[in-house]
């Protein structure tokens, strides 16, 4: 069945969508991660011009960690003060991201800066998490390793304007959270993403936020930035296709579910080490893309140059 | 009564005074992009008036043109540097059509001549307005080329010689095939009548493309109430994020 999506104006089938909705949101109920990251490059390969991919893709993570931050609110496991403080730097982030977003539209490497960032932190993330849970794996087959130290202080914790966050158990300066918030708002603008996939292993590793609160915590910041990034999108450059976002978020939402239910199944690191493999997989995929010869080097965009 | 004599003199004086003319019909005047819009077929055909016999000599040619509404476009091309392939050159198209679509009865180059091609802009490369575009890259032409080959290959420009149907040089028929990516506006349908490569007479008449339903009500209120349509849809994938969830507590139960 063929759909016309009323802003992309392009006419896509409606159950392939829905599929690649429903292959996102499985990946992400499997793997607890807000899944932006898939759903760009799927929708530019489906044909979707990169612009309404971007801002319909900060859309449909808007529900699926709606859907997500309602789960952790009942175990309790989203720390509120943390999650403000995170906000208020992706805010900012965000709001400089549209900036440069339209800036790099007009100057036409909007494309390129997007594939670029993609290449660039899904192969750094992913490339961390596959050395960090095979590390595990090896540990956990040999018990005479030696056991890391949970919390360890760095300069993170020497900085000043101090503040308590009693659900993380931490006494920290809020800056280095302001700084990891602007830059995942940053990120979620240009790329459309939640950001939950730096978002993560920066809570963990840079403010030495227990696992536990970690996803409730940064899917409820993820909400208000691409909130705000899908408001602020629409605003300036009307490229959220609120039809191509019903039919995301209808296979994300069931995806996600059933995600969920196998991911239960599965042993935490293995499933580690398959969402590293399959982030450096659509990292790998993108910078293909820019490194062979495209077979058509010329592009048509609509408009005049500035 | 000489009123009238005087205005019939003046209507004769006043209308071309060709032997043969163009009598057209549409099968359709207006197209709805709906939500399921898979594309659409006008048929257009027609007939030919004449007072006189048919001339003798080249036989009568017919070519049917279908053009959506022009936009200004940039045409980039890619360059490598530094290893990666990158937008380095762009060229600004005046004026394109976002759908152009000529069928004929015969081979253009010979249902038309130059002349006639550059005075009615028939053929796709004189439907594209690209002035004063060699100062703005080297190898401009090339983007012109290149506009021509993608929209080709999209299916956006189409030239279908051969496939209006001519019967005794009266009566001409043929199919044009909107594609499903559509945009909106008012598509002009011309329709030439042609004899060794010269326009005997030309019609032109109008469709209009119009979203509708929930195409239209999303389309107009993102252009003019941005803000809302923003909300709106956070306020719909709040909504969807609740009842997902909401939902499947109550089947895990």
């Amino acid at each position: 069945m063929q759909l016309y999506l009323p802003i992309a104006e392009v006419s896509v089938n409606a159950f392939l969508l829905l599929g690649a909705g429903g292959i996102v949101g499985f990946l992400s109920g499997m793997f607890g991660v807000g899944g932006g990251f898939l759903i760009t490059p799927l929708l530019f390969f489906l044909g979707i011009p990169p612009a309404i991919a971007v801002a319909t893709g900060a859309n449909q993570v808007v529900a699926s960690s709606v859907s997500g931050v309602l789960a952790q609110l009942r175990r309790k496991a989203v720390d509120f003060r943390m999650g403000g403080i995170l906000l208020a730097g992706g805010v900012a982030g965000s709001g400089l991201g549209i900036w440069v977003f339209a800036l790099l539209k007009a100057m036409g490497q909007v494309d390129l800066f997007v594939q670029l960032s993609y290449v660039l932190f899904l192969g750094l993330v992913g490339a961390l998490m596959l050395n960090e849970s095979l590390r595990t794996l090896l540990r956990s087959r040999n018990p005479n390793a030696p056991i890391r130290r949970a919390h360890v202080h760095t300069w993170v914790h020497r900085l000043p304007f101090k503040m308590k966050f009693r659900a993380s158990g931490l006494y920290i300066s809020v800056l280095p959270p302001l700084g990891v918030g602007a830059f995942v708002g940053f990120l979620a603008a240009v790329m459309g993403v939640g950001g939950g996939f730096i978002m993560v292993p920066a809570m963990i590793y840079l403010l030495g936020m227990p696992t536990k609160v970690v996803i409730g915590t940064s899917l409820f910041q993820i909400i208000f930035v691409t909130a705000f990034t899908t408001v602020m999108h629409a605003v300036t450059s009307q490229t959220v296709d609120m039809m191509l976002a019903l039919i995301l978020i209808f296979g994300g939402v069931v995806g996600a579910q059933i995600g969920a239910r196998v991911g239960v199944r599965l042993r935490a690191d293995q499933l580690r080490i398959l969402l590293a493999l399959l982030v450096l997989a659509v990292s790998f995929k993108i910078a293909l893309d820019l490194l062979l010869t495209p077979g058509e080097t010329y592009s048509i965009v609509a408009g005049r140059l500035p | 009564m000489t009123i009238l004599r005087a205005l019939l003199a003046l209507l004769l004086s006043v209308l071309p005074a060709t032997a043969e003319q163009i009598v057209l019909g549409l099968s359709e005047y207006r197209v709805s992009i709906t939500a399921d819009f898979d594309g659409s077929e006008i048929l257009v055909y027609g007939a030919v008036k004449r007072q006189e016999p048919i001339p003798a000599g080249p036989p009568l040619q017919v070519v049917v043109t279908v053009e959506g509404p022009s936009t200004p476009l940039t045409v980039w091309r890619k360059d490598r540097r530094w290893g990666i392939w990158v937008n380095s050159a762009a060229v600004t198209i005046d004026r394109a059509p976002s759908f152009y679509a000529i069928a004929t009865t015969g081979p253009l180059r010979e249902v038309l001549s130059e002349t006639e091609d550059l005075r009615h802009r028939i053929s796709i490369t004189r439907v594209i307005r690209a002035v004063g575009i060699a100062a703005q890259a080297d190898d401009s032409p090339a983007f012109v080329n290149a506009l021509q080959r993608i929209r080709i290959q999209e299916k956006r420009f189409v030239l279908k010689e051969r496939s209006v149907a001519l019967s005794d040089q009266t009566l001409f028929r043929t199919d044009i095939e909107l594609p499903a990516a559509l945009t909106e506006g008012d598509y002009r349908v011309r329709v030439f009548l042609t004899r060794d490569g010269r326009v005997l007479d030309k019609l032109e008449r109008s469709i209009f493309v119009r979203k509708e339903g929930l195409e239209r009500f999303f389309f107009r209120l993102a252009h003019d109430q941005p803000l809302v349509y923003g909300l709106l849809s956070l306020f719909v994938a709040v909504v969807a994020g609740w009842l997902a969830s909401a939902a499947f507590r109550l089947l895990r139960n």
